[in-house]
């Protein structure tokens, strides 16, 4: 029986089930997917919020403002890339100032330090391409970027590190009550007992809150679509539209590796398949055009959609349930949900576990992760590559990942088992040939690794095979 | 009676446009850049012939890439593949090396590419 | 200490190949070529059909045997090269970052440098095509190493997007191992592939070739479970309720390619936004001195047996320049006037000799046309073509008196008749 089940394998469950490992508890993460960080966490801004535009006095508002401060350190601790780029909310209009204005008072009330107005002739020293339309923007200098799939995967493995165990393609179907805690049934036949239950289930998590009798949310889905550029200076800080009723819109940012991100548009969707549209990503491009000139969409590696999750009562959801308080309800976790999850990690375990059960500390608990090849310096390169030769042979060459580091990532926890779980990790076919390269290659070492046919490695599980046979 | 038939002549990257005019006295074949093109549409009319590359199992599981020495039926390509699918060619392996004899009479499958035995 | 070449070879295709070889005959002796793969040879190892080398060998070899009379050449001169070695940056000052699994990550120094990358496909990714990411999207390359390297079958039911050749050459392979080709979309009026291979490789297996068509939707969650193709206006859009689909699993993209120029940039070599590939001198030396490209890294071409004419020429230049050193320039620039998509050599140096082979595309479809070269009011060159396509590179011989009589720019521009 373990002491606690965290349903989900995105950002939020992921920073829970580490700030768990801080303590005596035995835990375990369930993810349905073959891999974590498989919907939302995967697919979305990498944008820290500085907290400015979540209503006072709501949950968003709270966890933004915590979660933007624990942001640098919970990164550096795990060797996640991160940039403290500032950002700005641009105006393009006088009503759009005003706007602004009320954003500043809001954000001020809600604990975001160092707000300041800024006109036309500042926003343009700082952004060069910004567009001669803006009139002004509000500077949040406290605004950031991070690499959302590179936080889930580091905080989960290090929590894995740290003795938690992971169940992947564990897709719960059924909970059973019991005095002691509760049985949780995957479809697959599988069973984990548990004193209590955390729900970080996404998407699903009404679904997974009604398997105990609790209906007192509803979940929701938008679709949000990007268009990924290559690596370019085109923006510095995170460039926002002025928000209007409808949410804050298309943005233009910078991601940490230095790649220019433009979206995400947002449309109500039924299912959890992700899939783009001409309307959309026309929608983007015009977006993006309004905000910056020369934005150099020659030069596109990609696009896709996220879809994000929100519940009816448009705040997030971290409680324990009234049907039983051994069943934690954390979900509706949108924007800001990836600011707000380090700061959301702390209040769950701290609070509401503390209020279940002891917490006492666990001593030999090591927060750091081994940091990434791609982070060293040549003469400590050159030291790995000695002692195994392996980190000498580039595999992919867009970004400069070795076979080494496709070892590693099949090797460490949480272990890849697929080519899109490898490039989360490595960023191997992330570049700009898309895998061209490089793809064949890692499903041999895929192969070889797994211990199973080249026929049998996927893209992203059961069903996403690459190959579909042998010649001959 | 004469007819007329237009061919892209395949022989080479120019791919010339050539005019076969069928008559009583034989083919009249107009178009054609070089004598390649001429023996080309000579076949094409009678007989369409192709070379055939493809690949070849070799013992240790890999691959070797192998064609046929000289242009096979044009309707025989698939089925002449499913013979060469079941050949497993022995290592080493050298540009030229004959695979298969006499795949259909008097053409070789011989391999195009060099491989060591590992 | 840091190992110095007399010159350095970015990559051991066709390219590298002859450039080393050209290189060494011109006397240089202290060359390496830097090869990331396992083995010489590029992409020719895995095009395995023929057709290759009609011009160079007047026979019609496939890309391994091509490919294979170079690294015979390469080993008879005993010239050497770095397997499996990975070129992580090159300066301006001609120092480069190599890694391998034997030194690591290692500095080299050259005198001269012949940038011989090749060039990447283009990705699906690049076309914000409307729909999933499931499993079974491939370049045509991609595949192309799956079925002929590897001996797997990429897919079972399969739409190809882009006529060019590997496209059509892929179809022709996919089907000869099995798998169904159900269509081949083109977004253009005409296919940028050689008709040869329309003949060959479409025709003789009756894969229908949709020209004007696009793809404009990939549906299917963890595979490709089929795409909505449609026609497309001449504005290149696509046309509501023209929509055609196919059930498949399987699409390949072979959509261009990209001159791969990372390296060169980061060495300052000013590339040309037409080519995407450096801006040259006819001997290829790039605008940074003793740094020459040539091969699909420098202008994407048709046929390697242009690929290995080009590669001689650089090959020879920075043989020249190891051992000559750097001489004067003087330099006139060489423009692609009305209906030339682009000219290479970009700029014409007066002071070298000999002849200079113009490598031009026209950027329609054109028939009965002429092909104008000038300097100010001087007509140099005409040329009478019946028909001109923008899928087959273009050459003009412009003669060492022509090149005398020019002062200033050199235009080229196509004319149609009648007009």
């Amino acid at each position: 029986m373990f002491d606690v089940a965290v349903i989900g394998g995105g950002v939020v469950g992921g920073m829970i089930l580490r700030q768990l490992t801080k303590y005596k508890l035995t835990c375990v993460l369930l993810e349905k997917e073959s891999d974590v960080c498989a919907c939302q966490s995967r697919a979305n801004s990498g944008i820290v919020h500085s907290g400015l535009d979540a209503k006072e006095g709501t949950l968003k508002a709270k966890f933004n403002v915590a979660g933007n401060k624990l942001m640098p350190a919970v990164c550096e601790e795990l060797g996640v890339k991160y940039q403290n780029n500032g950002s700005l909310v641009v105006a393009f209009n006088e009503e759009e100032i005003e706007i602004l204005k009320t954003l500043k008072a809001r954000g001020e009330a809600n604990g975001v330090p160092g707000l300041r107005l800024i006109d036309k002739e500042e926003l343009k020293s700082k952004e060069r391409n910004i567009s001669n339309n803006a009139v002004g923007a509000l500077y949040a200098p406290t605004g950031g970027i991070v690499c959302p799939y590179g936080l889930t995967i580091a905080s989960i493995g290090n929590a894995m590190d740290n003795g938690a165990a992971l169940y992947t393609d564990f897709e719960v179907c059924a909970i059973d009550k019991r005095e002691e805690g509760f049985i949780l049934h995957s479809v697959n036949g599988g069973k984990v007992e548990a004193k209590t239950v955390i729900n970080c289930a996404g998407f699903a998590s009404d679904k997974i809150a009604s398997l105990i009798g609790d209906s007192s949310f509803k979940m929701g889905a938008r679709r949000g679509e990007y268009i990924l550029l290559a690596k370019n200076q085109l923006v510095n800080s995170t460039l926002f539209f002025t928000p209007t009723a409808k949410g804050k819109g298309v943005l233009v940012t910078q991601t940490v590796d230095g790649n220019i991100m433009l979206g995400p548009t947002s449309e109500e969707c039924e299912g959890n398949i992700p899939t783009t549209s001409a309307s959309g990503l026309d929608y983007i491009i015009s977006k993006a055009k309004q905000m910056c000139d020369n934005v150099p969409f020659y030069d596109t590696i990609t696009s896709f959609a996220g879809v994000r999750a929100y519940c009816d009562r448009h705040d997030f959801v971290i409680e324990q349930s009234k049907v039983d308080n051994r069943f934690i309800n954390v979900a509706g976790i949108e924007s800001p949900g990836l600011t707000s999850a380090p700061a959301i990690a702390e209040y769950v375990v701290n609070e509401l576990i503390g209020s279940l059960m002891q917490l006492i500390p666990n001593e030999s608990f090591n927060g750091k992760r081994e940091v990434d090849f791609s982070e060293l310096t040549i003469a400590q390169k050159n030291e790995i590559i000695k002692k195994d030769a392996s980190f000498g042979k580039l595999v992919c060459k867009c970004e400069r990942v070795t076979e080494g580091e496709v070892l590693r990532a099949i090797r460490q926890n949480p272990p890849a088992t697929t080519i899109d779980g490898v490039k989360l990790r490595t960023r191997s076919g992330m570049g700009r040939c898309q895998g061209g390269f490089c793809q064949a290659r890692i499903a041999e070492i895929l192969a070889k690794e797994l211990n199973i046919p080249l026929e049998q490695v996927t893209k992203r599980g059961k069903g996403s095979e690459i190959v579909m046979g042998v010649s001959k | 009676m004469s007819e007329i038939i237009r061919l892209t002549c395949i022989e080479c990257p120019l791919g010339c446009d050539i005019e076969v005019t069928k008559n009583e006295n034989g083919l009249d074949i107009k178009g054609n850049s070089c004598p390649r093109g001429k023996i080309y549409a000579q076949n094409e009319i009678t007989m369409p012939k192709r070379v055939l590359t493809t690949t070849v199992r070799c013992e240790n599981g890999g691959l070797v890439a192998v064609k046929t020495s000289a242009p096979v039926n044009k309707s025989d390509l698939l089925d002449l593949m499913q013979v060469i699918n079941k050949c497993v060619a022995k290592l080493p392996v050298k540009i030229g090396d004959v695979i298969i004899k006499d795949l259909v009479e008097g053409v070789n499958l011989i391999a195009t590419d060099n491989r060591e035995v590992k | 200490m840091i190992t110095s070449y007399d010159i350095v070879i970015i990559g051991g295709g066709p390219a590298g190949l002859a450039a080393a070889i050209s290189a060494y005959d011109s006397g240089a002796r202290n060359i390496v070529i830097v090869e990331r793969d396992e083995r010489l040879g590029g992409i020719l190892n895995q095009c395995i059909h023929n057709g290759f080398g009609l011009t160079r060998f007047k026979e019609s070899l496939t890309g391994p045997e091509y490919s294979g009379r170079f690294i015979e050449e390469i080993k008879k001169r005993n010239i050497s090269y770095l397997l499996n070695t990975a070129v992580l940056s090159l300066t301006k000052d001609k120092q480069l970052t190599l890694i391998n699994a034997e030194k690591g990550i290692f500095n080299v120094k050259a005198k001269a440098v012949i940038l011989a990358m090749g060039c990447r496909e283009r990705s699906k990714g690049a076309l914000n095509i409307a729909g999933s990411r499931p499993a079974g999207i491939f370049s045509a390359g991609t595949a192309q190493v799956y079925l002929n390297l590897k001996g797997y079958l990429p897919g079972k039911r399969v739409v190809i997007l882009g006529s060019g050749d590997i496209g059509l050459i892929m179809a022709r392979r996919m089907t000869l191992e099995g798998a169904k080709v159900l269509a081949v979309c083109e977004l253009m009026p005409y296919s940028s592939g050689l008709k040869r291979n329309i003949k060959q490789c479409l025709e003789d297996f009756d894969i229908p070739l949709y020209l004007s068509h696009t793809i404009t939707k990939i549906e299917g969650d963890k595979r490709v479970s089929g795409v909505v193709v449609s026609k497309v206006d001449e504005n290149k859009k696509p046309i509501p309720g023209s929509e055609i689909h196919f059930d498949c699993d399987t699409v390949l993209f072979s959509v261009g390619l990209i001159p791969e120029n990372e390296l060169s940039t980061g060495a300052s070599v000013e590339l040309s936004p037409k080519t995407k590939g450096a801006i040259v001198y006819q001997n290829r030396e790039t605008k940074v001195e003793g740094i020459f490209a040539c091969g699909n890294v420098l202008q994407v071409h048709d046929l390697v047996d242009f690929v290995s004419e080009e590669s001689e020429i650089a090959g020879k230049s920075a043989a020249d320049y190891v051992l000559n050193g750097a001489k004067e320039k003087n330099g006139i620039a060489v423009n692609a006037g009305m209906n030339i998509n682009y000219v290479l050599p970009q700029i014409i140096d007066k002071n070298q000799k000999g002849h200079v082979k113009l490598f031009f595309r026209v950027s329609n479809t054109f028939k009965d046309c002429v092909i104008k070269v000038a300097s100010g009011d001087e007509i140099l060159l005409t040329k009478k073509k019946k028909v001109a396509v923008p899928g087959e590179m273009e050459t003009l011989i412009l003669t060492e008196e022509k090149i005398a009589l020019s002062q200033g720019e050199i235009k080229v521009w196509l004319e149609e008749e009648g007009i």
